[in-house]
């Protein structure tokens, strides 16, 4: 198992400073966005995190991309620390790594011909030549589904769905092991989402690459994640793969969370555990087990004591007292 | 849930509240005419829920905002009526029309954020609605009695401590939170039809079940029509009990929930159903639905999915189709029901 492990995060935290005056900042407490996970990232496998708003599944994706830096704990890929990489290290990380956002409209630049946006990563960070770029670009042009010609069009001669092909062509240019797709499909038109999914899914296969997922769409995640990781309030809570995940929810908030989730069919009306209440500020988060305030089944050790990451059934951890 | 919303459909014994026939509304741009509305007709009755689904560009949020006369400028009704409680929209007078808007029909729209005024408190902007509504009806209220009232819609909305969120401003509030005020401020003139306008979409799951409950709670006990726009199928599912499908335009299929999701008849509802990712099973592989939806200005003269459609034969693409009636109102505009069901009469 340990050798197919691409991307592991341990313990890892990331608390935001907050400050008060102009001149002399006094920092007067810390926002815990995320407060000491561990997971890891599968070579050539999908990893979802999902939460609701708040809770670090974002920064915990810009630690992983480098955009941040940990404020403790270690996230390291191919045995390497990210966060102590330099020179040459850097550089191959930074090919290493790739991502794809949410919105297709903002995170294309629109001055670029469509040849120049998928080739730019392969001429900044492997100095190739023109004409093996422009190979480059019509092959992967090709795997993402769009035509030769569209090469020397603009990003606004394209919808949505086709924006987030070239965005994911872009991404591959360098061969990456890893790409983050934050929210890839949920800006898309509904009938467009699924051929992005499948897209997502067949270039994985095709390229053997590795994704890490963020997203509050459960049905969604259901589709292209090998595993899920629910976070709350900046942890963990709840880790499993896939199906055994959304088959056997363990801990209370991934229960609450998947009966709120809304039904692909009437019929399907679940039996809701609809949660009071709104998620607390991660400035002063909750003791004890940081659900216990909205929890159904909160006892009074759960206020006080943080419960221990347990492994329930082979390959999927729960944090709670529950169990 | 199930047993509700199938008697509700059953039930018909709501009045008509709102009742639109052949509504075509263009958009008059630079480059031509969009026909972004064209020819859509829907009923809705008191109590129900009707879900209008479709993509960016199928003209939903054009449809919604022809009710209220909200247009931008360079759209304008064509053609067609909106009759609300009998009194046809369209030809309404100015005055009348203001005097609709909020009161006959409110509207929620998809972000709270903009929907409230960040200089202001809640309310301010709670009690600035009732007193303008009131004012309206000819009697005054008093300061007191507003406020009491801004309270008792703040608490109808399930928003905790009302007394001192009406102080707050609505950066202090959370998105769900907002919602639930700009929600109460639809609500608060009894409206006969509430237009909900992806209201949920920007809002996290858990808080999303909260306020899709709350909204049911406030149906039934005040009875208020529901026209709930969405792209998302899921949302129909739990609050809908009626849905029209609307593509490039049209509304191509149209009936009750039950029958439009273990009988979708039009090709695009068949495809759009098959195309959405489940949480409760595992799905092999999704069935996307290929190409893009027209473009509005150059729409082809026969069924506008034909390009689309894995169904296409040579009378799509001669002219759009009738449109065909099966079981329980249940209607479709698509070639391939000719043999199965009857036209619809008109």
């Amino acid at each position: 198992m340990e050798a197919d492990v691409l991307v592991r995060a341990e313990n890892l935290q990331k608390h935001f400073p907050v400050t008060e005056g102009l001149v002399l900042m006094k920092t007067v407490g810390w926002v815990r966005a995320v407060d000491g996970i561990s997971f890891e990232v599968r070579r050539g496998q999908t990893l979802a995190l999902v939460g609701e708003s708040g809770c670090g599944k974002t920064t915990t994706a810009k630690l992983v991309l480098r955009l941040e830096t940990p404020t403790g704990g270690t996230i390291s890929m191919e045995g390497q620390d990210i966060h102590a990489l330099g020179g040459q290290e850097l550089r191959q990380f930074r090919m290493q790594v790739q991502a794809v956002f949410q919105d297709p409209w903002s995170s294309l630049s629109p001055r670029m011909r469509v040849r120049d946006i998928i080739a730019e990563p392969l001429v900044v960070n492997k100095h190739v030549s023109g004409r093996e770029a422009r190979e480059r670009v019509l092959e992967l042009l090709n795997d993402v589904g769009l035509r030769p010609e569209q090469a020397d069009l603009f990003p606004h001669e394209f919808s949505g769905g086709q924006r987030q092909r070239i965005a994911m062509a872009s991404a591959l240019s360098v061969e990456p092991s890893l790409i983050v797709l934050d929210e890839p499909v949920s800006a898309l038109d509904v009938s467009v989402q699924a051929q992005i999914m499948n897209l997502l899914r067949d270039l994985q296969v095709e390229h053997n690459v590795s994704y890490l997922m963020v997203s509050h769409n459960l049905a969604t995640v259901r589709y292209l994640a090998h595993e899920v990781a629910v976070m709350y309030l900046g942890e963990i809570v709840e880790r499993a793969e896939t199906d055994d995940l959304y088959e056997h929810p363990l801990h209370p908030y991934t229960q609450a969370l998947f009966s709120a989730a809304l039904p692909a069919h009437p019929a399907l009306q679940r039996d809701e555990m609809i949660l009071q209440g709104e998620v607390p500020s991660p400035l002063n988060p909750p003791s004890g087990c940081r659900f216990h305030p909205r929890c159904p089944f909160a006892k009074d050790v759960c206020a006080e004591v943080a419960p221990e990451w347990k492994e329930e059934t082979p390959g999927h951890f729960v944090a709670c007292h529950l169990y | 849930m199930i047993g509700e919303s199938v008697s509700s459909t059953e039930r018909n014994a709501g009045n008509v509240v709102l009742d639109v026939q052949e509504l075509q509304t263009h958009l008059f741009t630079k480059w031509g005419v969009t026909r972004a509305v064209d020819g859509v007709s829907f009923q809705i009755r008191e109590g129900e829920t009707l879900g209008l689904v479709g993509e960016s560009g199928s003209g939903k949020s054009m449809t919604a905002l022809s009710l209220l006369r909200l247009l931008p400028e360079a759209a304008r009704i064509v053609d067609g009526r909106i009759l609300l409680d009998g009194d046809d929209i369209v030809r309404m007078r100015m005055p009348d029309v203001r005097e609709m808007r909020g009161r006959k029909i409110s509207m929620i729209l998809q972000d709270p954020q903009t929907a409230l005024n960040p200089v202001f408190t809640i309310g301010n902007q709670l009690t600035e609605s009732i007193a303008a509504r009131s004012g309206r009806n000819g009697g005054r209220r008093s300061k007191q009695s507003v406020r009491d009232r801004a309270m008792e819609v703040l608490r109808m909305m399930r928003v905790a401590a009302p007394e001192r969120r009406l102080s707050d401003f609505p950066h202090q509030m959370s998105g769900g939170m907002k919602q639930r005020v700009v929600g109460g401020i639809a609500i608060e003139s009894q409206p006969r039809l509430l237009i909900a306008d992806e209201p949920t979409t920007a809002l996290d799951v858990t808080i999303q079940a909260q306020y899709l409950n709350l909204l049911k709670e406030i149906q039934r006990e005040t009875g208020v029509a529901i026209l709930f726009i969405t792209h998302d199928l899921g949302v129909v599912a739990r609050m809908c009990d009626r849905v029209a499908v609307m593509y490039a335009g049209r509304i191509v299929e149209q009936g009750g929930i039950h029958e439009i999701f273990d009988n979708p008849s039009h090709p695009y509802t068949q495809a759009l159903l098959g195309s959405i990712p489940k949480m409760e099973e595992r799905v092999e592989r999704l069935t996307a639905i290929e190409g893009q939806p027209p473009a509005l200005f150059a729409l082809p003269q026969g069924c506008r999915f034909a390009v689309r459609c894995p169904h296409v034969h040579d009378r799509c693409e001669e002219a759009y189709p009738a449109e065909f009636t099966g079981s329980g109102g249940h209607t479709a505009a698509c070639w391939l029901l000719e043999e199965k069901w009857k036209p619809t009469s008109s």
